[in-house]
């Protein structure tokens, strides 16, 4: 029953969805405003029901219905009701409702903004967001269905689907598979949610843009608008990302966080490209350039979005992520194509109508350092890009498959975070339109000599790799020009008598994008110095030890004091070690690595002990035991340094994102009411006069 | 030289320096993506090169020595290509019929570490490494997929029809 008011919402927002497509078209192209309203009314009324559908399936989901293909194959009865609720996006359908469901509830968000001034864009965007919506649900109706019932077959299959085949008997299994026990972390629960938010969310940039190209309005108009949802999507997708990083750590138990996994990959591209998108549409608004490029941009990352769905969903390429196998690649593929070409016509259409307001003129500009930093962005998105679909492509071209790893990555990207680095501390300081050496080297030489002297410092310290040591100082000479923004920008307004921590406030207050920037780049900047550190000072080492043996890394002494099992009440044997960690003699934490067993699934799961502060990691995994033997037990154990700079990076980061995307008044509105202020107080001007 | 040559330069030698990236990280890193019987019909040319194949794990020959954190494990043959697996019915499928069919060319690989949780019968291995001179697979990295698939684990719990 509820299986079929889930899939009938489905199939009547379909409708709605095609309806409103149909509806803006004939609308707009003949000027009868009645059916755009009608149209817009259609998008308002997908989301309450695609919430409808969404409710229907979590609660057959935390209510046990196994006769439900997607329940049986997501969920069990030992698991607690969290995890059954969250298993609404653990698992193929699910996850493709649910992205349906958050594109629905963006676009309804988008339709109760205020129109008045922008009429024109309103059924273009409609017609982009209800096809991609529409997309979507044709998968979940027709061919990845999450209300699918089981049937057995007279010749004894199970199969799943809506309605009764031919001479099938319904089939209830007694319990489900459940969750995959990977899964069940707080940050993977959270991290596919804010990805496909982040995802999603980069749908209405891209709609009011392809708005802007239909209907010839290319001013900047589209990008004001559209600023804090790209913000939005921007801080949704690096959010899921840095969850993903920590779940990787705190569950794959390799001591590693970023494994340049071709899913990984998928999420970071569009990350890429909404990036180089962000700050891009900065020139435009300041300078009137590059309006050609923000609009590539906005579309590649839209095909990007598109492309990451698809690879996490497809199976299509060779990674640890790709929990789903299906026959839904040849179907995004071809929208991909479809919509990303179309895009394209539309931005020859307008190619003329974009042309610049101005041109660079000086090499040490802001906006020509901002468009390098653009170029360096597109770099690091080209080369992932290929490292993802090189196997695909070589073996179109030669019949053989191909691949590149980790490495290839590493050394093709590292180069060109280095100059990403750079340019973002020094892009900041210099000027709109010119800027001169000999002025930027006025500001960058306190930064620059500070660094050098902590190269030395480091030197001093005993830190003797070369590469390490140059890292770091990069990583201090940002560091330094960006804390010097915060420092120049404090000391001026206390010139003027403030104290200050007022002054502070007031600086970031006053200033929410710059200085919230610059906040995002700080958080870079501790992310940086913690991919350094583990990069270049990770250790890792193993044994065999017997009860009250111990294990030496470094500074670092671990020993086993003892081994617990039991048996959990949510469907787990837990068998964990009882670890003393000694820091230089001292004891300093016990940490307890364990395996879990899943009963349900039958799979073990190995949870890392982590000693965890600002400076270093010692992380012991327990690999192996005999409970009765003198052996002992077996530990793998890694010293991480400075790996926690990633997660307090990643938080600095989040609040940077933060503090640029709090509301400020609208621009314009906010000069239209100082206007209206100024004619009450004084005779209006006429226009003409003002002009 | 004008501002704008000098951006201009600029921008190229940034694009020029992508390409020269692109192009040297995949010559040094470039590894074939081969099936277990592609391994072996080139082994004399493929001894000793860094590769990576793919096989479906054959469970009862899994042996682990926590001493020496040494794991032995046997793989079958699964074809390479997403197509052919999709047309026998799925990866589930392929890698049931690829461990119980005892004419499948199978590899013998030996890897060192932790024993992955994801390792079991039926399991997809996608296996970093290099093939020794004694026949036996040297593996740098394991990746494992496990199809978690109802048809699987659900027959035998079934309760019949309501």
């Amino acid at each position: 029953m509820l299986a079929h008011i889930g899939y009938g919402a489905l199939l009547l927002t379909f409708l709605l969805a095609l309806y409103a497509v149909a509806a803006a078209v004939y609308g707009a192209l003949k000027g009868r405003p009645e059916w755009v309203e009608s149209a817009r009314r259609a998008v308002v009324l997908t989301w309450p029901m695609l919430t409808l559908s969404v409710l229907s399936l979590v609660a057959l989901l935390v209510t046990n219905q196994f006769q439900i293909e997607y329940v049986a194959s997501v969920t069990s009865r030992a698991m607690p009701l969290y995890l059954k609720i969250t298993a609404l996006w653990g698992g193929q359908a699910g996850s493709l409702l649910f992205w349906s469901w958050l594109m629905s509830a963006f676009t309804f968000a988008v339709m109760l903004r205020s129109w008045q001034r922008d009429r024109e864009f309103l059924p273009w965007v409609i017609v982009v967001t209800m096809v991609t919506l529409a997309f979507f649900l044709s998968l979940n109706l027709f061919v990845e269905n999450p209300f699918a019932r089981l049937w057995m077959t007279p010749d004894g299959r199970v199969i799943g689907a809506m309605f009764r085949p031919h001479g099938a008997v319904p089939f209830t299994p007694r319990d489900g598979n459940g969750l995959n026990p990977l899964l069940r972390h707080p940050g993977m629960i959270a991290h596919p949610p804010l990805l496909y938010a982040g995802f999603v969310a980069f749908v209405i940039p891209y709609a009011f843009a392809m708005a802007a190209l239909i209907t010839g309005r290319t001013d900047a108009r589209w990008i004001h608008i559209t600023r804090r949802w790209s913000l939005a999507a921007w801080l949704f997708l690096s959010l899921g990302l840095i969850l993903g990083m920590r779940w990787s750590y705190d569950v794959l138990g390799w001591g590693g966080y970023w494994g340049w996994d071709p899913v990984e990959v998928a999420a970071l591209l569009p990350w890429l490209s909404g990036t180089a998108f962000l700050h891009s549409v900065m020139i435009q608004e300041k300078e009137g350039l590059l309006k050609h490029w923000n609009m590539v941009l906005i579309i590649l990352t839209y095909a990007l979005v598109i492309f990451g769905t698809f690879l996490t969903r497809s199976g299509v390429l060779s990674s640890v992520h790709a929990f789903a196998q299906s026959a839904i690649g040849p179907l995004f593929f071809g929208f991909i194509g479809i919509t990303f070409s179309i895009s394209l016509f539309l931005l020859m259409r307008r190619w003329d109508d974009l042309k610049s307001d101005m041109r660079i003129e000086s090499l040490l500009s802001r906006e020509a350092l901002f468009t390098f930093n653009n170029m360096v962005f597109m770099g690091i998105l080209v080369v992932s890009f290929w490292g993802v679909i090189f196997p695909i492509l070589s073996e179109l071209v030669t019949g053989q498959k191909v691949t590149v790893g980790p490495p290839f990555y590493e050394k093709a990207t590292g180069p060109l975070f280095a100059l990403m680095l750079i340019l973002m501390g020094i892009a900041p300081l210099s000027a709109w339109g010119f800027a001169s050496a000999k002025r930027l080297g006025r500001l960058i030489w306190i930064p620059a000599a500070l660094a050098v002297a902590t190269v030395v410092v480091l030197v001093i310290l005993g830190v003797r790799s070369v590469w390490a040591l140059v890292g770091f100082g990069l990583v201090a000479f940002v560091a330094y020009i960006t804390l010097g923004e915060f420092i120049r920008g404090v000391r001026a307004r206390m010139r003027r008598g403030e104290p200050v921590h007022v002054a502070l406030a007031r600086l970031i207050a006053r200033n929410r994008r710059r200085y919230g920037g610059y906040i995002v780049h700080l958080g870079v900047i501790m992310m940086a110095v913690g991919i350094i550190g583990t990069h270049f000072f990770a250790s890792e080492t193993q044994a065999t030890i017997p009860q009250g043996g111990s294990i030496s890394l470094g500074h670092y002494t671990m020993t086993y004091d003892g081994l617990q099992e039991f048996y959990a009440n949510d469907g787990r044997h837990v068998a964990r070690a009882i670890v003393s960690v000694y820091k230089d003699g001292k004891k300093v934490a016990t940490v307890y690595p364990r395996r879990d067993f899943y009963l349900d699934s039958q799979q073990p799961m190995t949870i890392p002990g982590v000693r965890s502060t600002w400076l270093d990691d010692f992380y012991v995994i327990l690999v192996d035991w005999q409970p009765i033997s003198v052996q002992g037990a077996t530990f793998k154990v890694y010293h991480q340094p400075l790996v926690n700079w990633i997660w307090m990076g990643g938080i600095v980061f989040i609040i940077g994102t933060l503090v640029a995307v709090w509301p400020e008044p609208d621009p314009e509105e906010a000069a239209a009411k100082r206007k209206k202020k100024r004619a009450t107080r004084q005779r209006p001007v006429p226009r003409s006069a003002r002009a | 030289m004008s501002g704008r040559t000098r951006f201009i330069i600029g921008g190229v030698l940034i694009v020029a320096a992508v390409v020269y990236l692109i192009a040297s990280a995949t010559k040094a890193n470039a590894q074939y993506f081969l099936t277990v019987n592609e391994l072996l019909a080139r082994q004399d040319e493929l001894v000793g090169k860094n590769v990576r194949i793919s096989g479906a794990v054959i469970g009862d020959t899994i042996q682990y020595d926590p001493q020496k954190l040494e794991l032995r494990f046997t793989i079958a043959h699964v074809p390479g290509d997403n197509k052919t697996i999709e047309a026998q019915g799925g990866l589930a499928k392929v890698l049931h019929e690829a461990v119980k069919d005892p004419n499948r060319a199978h590899l013998d690989v030996v890897y060192y570490g932790p024993r992955p949780d994801m390792l079991k019968d039926e399991a997809q291995a996608i296996i970093t490494g290099h093939l020794g001179e004694d026949g036996i697979f040297y593996a740098d990295e394991l990746l494992l997929k496990c199809p978690s698939h109802y048809e699987d684990a659900v027959p035998e719990q079934a309760e019949g029809g309501n």
